[in-house]
């Protein structure tokens, strides 16, 4: 279960990351896209997903991720992501619940070059009971 | 001249196990639900089942080759509904439509998607905000 006291904790992400064109082709060609200018429009999961995973499922946290199911996303995208972009991503666990023994999780992470916020995600993630 | 209610033809978009290891490199997604039927089966799943997020990746390429590019899409959100399951040596279609939905002015618009595997909806309130060319 989910420590309580996590949510509305906000993780700040102190690594940053440099996207490269290579990843922006990979990304794009495995969905048949065919222009690497700018990343794909859900590009920035490959960013966040594994940072909501490492927040969520730390001890002091406590989500047992090998029962995870995603149950939604979106994206609020401010500007393309384009090779050479550093990121540092914050996250905060916004919203959790608990629903037929599913333990309902929602997390933000911003997507931050500088202080620039270049794209917003939120995942809902569900623990299946 | 608005837009509201054009009709996007509905195209295929063909998954198979191949698609799933691509993506999962791609994306950095390694969880084994997505490539190990005996993984999938142990959790509870009837079989190895597709990414959410390939699902929504491939209704994203959809909406890009209507709206002109990924830059012109500002806001993009699904609900994974049901899942894409994807038996080994099989290739399952992805039936994705769309219909312009709101003007939100100054050429921007919501595009409301549909995306279908074996007669069932998979992606909820699958729903974009891009701006359009008039």
């Amino acid at each position: 279960m989910l420590n309580p006291e996590s949510v509305g904790r906000t993780f700040p992400g102190v690594d940053e990351v440099r996207v490269t064109q290579e990843e922006i082709t990979e990304f794009a060609r495995v969905i048949g896209e065919s222009s690497f200018d700018v990343a794909p429009p859900t590009f920035a999961i490959r960013l966040t997903l594994s940072q909501s995973q490492a927040i969520l499922s730390d001890p002091s946290v406590g989500l047992d991720w090998s029962r995870v199911v995603h149950g939604d996303q979106k994206f609020e995208l401010h500007r393309p992501i384009v090779a050479g972009d550093i990121f540092r991503c914050a996250s905060t666990i916004e919203n959790y619940k608990v629903a037929a023994g599913n333990e309902i999780v929602t997390i933000r992470t911003d997507v931050l070059s500088g202080d620039e916020l270049v794209v917003e995600t939120w995942s809902t993630l569900v623990v299946r009971a | 001249m608005s837009r509201v209610g054009e009709v996007i033809p509905e195209r295929s978009f063909i998954i198979n196990r191949a698609l799933l290891k691509a993506y999962a490199d791609a994306s950095g997604d390694q969880n084994p639900i997505h490539q190990s039927e005996d993984f999938a089966k142990s959790v509870g799943l009837p079989d190895v089942i597709c990414h959410g997020m390939l699902t929504m990746a491939l209704a994203g390429k959809f909406l890009t080759d209507f709206v002109g590019g990924s830059r012109n899409v500002t806001s993009f959100s699904s609900r994974f509904v049901k899942p894409v399951v994807v038996p080994a040596d099989t290739e399952v279609a992805l039936l994705i439509s769309g219909v312009v939905g709101s003007d939100l002015g100054d050429g921007r618009y919501q595009i409301d998607l549909t995306a279908m595997c074996n007669g069932v909806k998979v992606l909820g309130m699958a729903k974009a905000v891009a701006s359009l060319n008039s």
